[in-house]
């Protein structure tokens, strides 16, 4: 069931990372691992410590033991990371700015900024204020200004939450599209239909351990003979076996 | 950093409520705290009764000390009133129609005729005050020690004159008056002279020796005596020096409230815009992508203390120019207060720093800058004396950590022509510039 072997070397991978919070172990030594142009879902309970991995992976937290390999990664955090008194074009024009004076891409910020207009397809909405967007369209804006550098891997923190269906699958249309050209994705997700739909591998943690890797049809054989019927369900199954 | 910079005019811009807020709330307290500041002493009126018999000199040493002169000293920095007996004073006191009453007695002239005689006895006056308001009576016993400080300066200035007159006379010799006689002195330069051209005329023997002896006392005390004048002069000096805390040299209180209201004004904004706009950054998420390898948190740190700079000083600035269609500024020191302005914006942009890296939410942010700024500020204005001197320890280190009465000290230091040398306090502000700054560096990495 371990399908690590499947990819010759992944785009990015944590091995054996550990981190603690007051005393508290949030990540318990935890492998994990995303191939090139590969689509993996993250799920576990509240508190498994999926947003801690991710930012992990990121380079946004240090990891107290174990190590990150890879470069060329994206952090897309849960709750849009943009200014609400900005408009669209400003808010990527400042992320713009500031990717190319840090040099991580050499494109001119206007042409950037152009391009991603074009990208979310939000450029008739460029001047309104990102405050008054739908969730969705400041989520599209969120995960735009994580691809500015053009990222190898891309890590998504529950991108979908709050969106209603239409939405939601507007959205994934959006990454997918992103996928296609080449950039692997990593996303938490409390919502198992959406990790079964679009990830082609899913990771389960709970309580800083991975301890479920493979797509949802080895899930449902983990707790079911046959592997049919609601993945939920398998996936609840699934925890209470392991005793979480 | 200037992205980051004109990303936060940019968000300003867009919140017309909040900016007009930011600036208009810190403006009206300000003015208001510069306006009590004005007001007070005016208030004060003190009832004045003369018991001097009204044609009585108060010369001494051929130096007149005129009675109103006296009286305009002491009716310089309050109100006076005219009372018209040692009751009627008191009763005004206590029917609040004055806070306080100065009582002259009857030997008042006689005491300060003594203080130039053999037997000086120190001229008393009587002061009544109305004891039922603590505070007031406190401001009014400073009021009338400046006052008394006034009139002793006065006195004393005269008495070394006096004083110095005397040691002419005795060293050059002249004219004195004396019960109505003129005396011929005959001073100690010309004896010195008549007892050296007598001394080769006697013949030698023991009176030609106690001759020279007297001859060689007399050169010796003239020159001794005529260091004494500069040193009575001098012996005045500390007094001298004291006037221009007390008198009208020191800064006026124009200047004060001016500086107060600049110095609030300039404290709100700052500091309520820089810990806001530092707390904005985690409550809309961006500091994770900002630090997440785009910019360090040092920079950040330094585009908002930046902002606060830029914006608190503009509105100083403009809050300024505004106070001088009313009251008088000296435009001509404008580089001194311009710096002024501009080091105490940078310490108190540093101190919001650390409050909003420390409060990490916009709301708790403005409550604790406005918690904070308010009670510290206020506290550097109470005046040393008007409280025990644990209390003023207490008071002076408060002041001393929090950028206020550095700022406050800075911008009436720019402001008066005469005023005392700035760049202790510019040395100040930059120093807790430095100290806020680093703390809010140790705060925001767990922001
Ligand atoms: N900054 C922090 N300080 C202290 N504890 C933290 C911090 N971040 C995470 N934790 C703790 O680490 C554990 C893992 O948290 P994490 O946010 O990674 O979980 P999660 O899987 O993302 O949960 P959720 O599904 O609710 O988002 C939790 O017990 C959480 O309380
Ligand atoms: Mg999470």
């Amino acid at each position: 069931m371990d399908q690590e072997e499947t990819r010759a070397k992944p785009a990015l991978a944590a091995r054996e990372v550990a981190k603690a919070f007051d005393g508290r172990q949030a990540l318990d030594g935890i492998d994990f691992e995303v191939g090139a142009g590969e689509v993996v879902a993250l799920i576990g309970p509240n508190g498994a410590g999926k947003t801690t991995l991710l930012s992990i992976l990121a380079g946004i937290s240090e990891p107290d033991s174990g190590k990150v390999e890879g470069d060329g990664v994206a952090w897309v955090p849960q709750q849009a990371a943009l200014y609400r008194r900005l408009s669209v074009r400003e808010n990527l024009m400042l992320f713009a700015r500031l990717q190319h004076e840090a040099g991580q891409t050499d494109e001119d910020p206007q042409a950037m900024v152009d391009r991603m207009l074009e990208l979310t397809g939000l450029t008739e909405r460029a001047d309104d204020q990102v405050g008054t967007l739908s969730g969705g369209n400041q989520q599209r804006i969120n995960i735009a200004v994580g691809l500015m550098a053009g990222p190898s891997v891309l890590l998504l923190d529950e991108p979908s939450v709050g969106l209603d269906p239409a939405q939601r699958e507007r959205l994934w249309g959006f990454i997918l599209g992103l996928v296609g050209t080449g950039t692997a994705v990593a996303f938490s997700t409390h919502d198992i239909q959406e990790a079964e739909r679009y990830a082609e591998r899913i990771s389960v943690v709970a309580e800083g351990e991975r301890i479920f890797n493979g797509t949802a049809d080895d899930l449902r054989r983990e707790v079911e003979s046959g592997g049919v019927g609601d993945l939920e369900t398998s996936f609840l199954a699934f925890l209470r076996k392991h005793g979480h | 950093m200037r992205w980051l910079l004109l990303k936060d005019l940019q968000i300003l811009r867009r919140s017309p409520l909040q900016l007009t807020l930011l600036v208009i709330y810190p403006i009206v307290i300000a003015l208001l705290v510069g306006f009590a500041m004005t007001r007070g002493p005016e208030q004060t009126t003190v009832a004045l009764y003369n018991a001097m018999p009204a044609d009585e000199s108060l010369g001494f040493g051929g130096e007149e000390v005129d009675g109103n002169e006296i009286r305009d000293q002491l009716c310089g920095r309050v109100d006076c009133i005219e009372a018209n007996g040692t009751d009627d004073a008191r009763k005004m006191v206590e029917s609040g129609e004055a806070t306080a009453a100065v009582i002259v007695p009857e030997d008042f002239g006689d005491k300060i005729r003594s203080l130039a005689s053999l037997d000086p006895q120190p001229p008393e006056i009587q002061v009544v005050v109305n004891g039922s308001d603590a505070v007031e009576s406190q401001v009014t016993d400073d009021r009338i020690d400046a006052m008394l400080g006034e009139a002793n300066l006065l006195l004393a200035k005269r008495l070394s004159e006096a004083a110095n007159r005397y040691l002419d006379l005795i060293l050059k010799g002249g004219e004195l008056d004396l019960f109505g006689q003129e005396l011929e002195i005959l001073g100690l330069q010309k004896s010195e002279r008549i007892l050296n051209k007598l001394e080769p005329k006697l013949p030698p023997g023991t009176d030609r020796d106690e001759l020279a002896r007297a001859a060689r006392f007399a050169q010796l005390a003239t020159q001794n005596l005529d260091l004494a004048g500069p040193l009575l002069t001098a012996i005045t000096q500390p007094i001298k020096a004291d006037k221009v805390e007390v008198g009208d040299d020191a800064p006026s209180l124009d200047t004060f409230a001016v500086g107060v209201t600049v110095a609030f004004a300039l404290m709100f904004v700052t500091v309520l815009l820089v810990a806001g706009s530092l707390a904005l950054e985690k409550e809309e998420n961006a500091f994770t992508r900002l630090t997440a390898g785009l910019v360090t948190r040092g920079r950040i740190l330094a585009a908002k203390v930046e902002l606060g700079t830029v914006v608190g000083a503009a509105v100083a600035l403009i809050l300024l120019v505004g106070l001088g269609l009313f009251v008088g500024i000296a435009w001509e020191r404008a580089p001194y207060w311009l710096l002024a302005l501009v080091f105490a914006a940078a310490a108190f942009s540093a101190a919001g720093a650390a409050l909003g890296a420390a409060a990490r939410e916009v709301r708790a942010a403005t409550l604790a800058a406005v918690m904070i700024c308010l009670p510290v500020a206020l506290l550097s204005l109470v005046p040393d004396d008007a409280v025990g001197s644990a209390v003023e320890t207490m008071i002076n280190v408060v002041s001393a950590i929090f950028p206020f009465r550095p700022a406050l000290d800075a911008i009436t230091g720019g402001l008066e022509i005469s005023g005392a040398s700035i760049w202790l306090s510019l040395l100040h502000l930059a120093a807790l510039t430095g100290v806020y700054s680093v703390l809010a560096r140790l705060a925001l990495r767990r922001f």
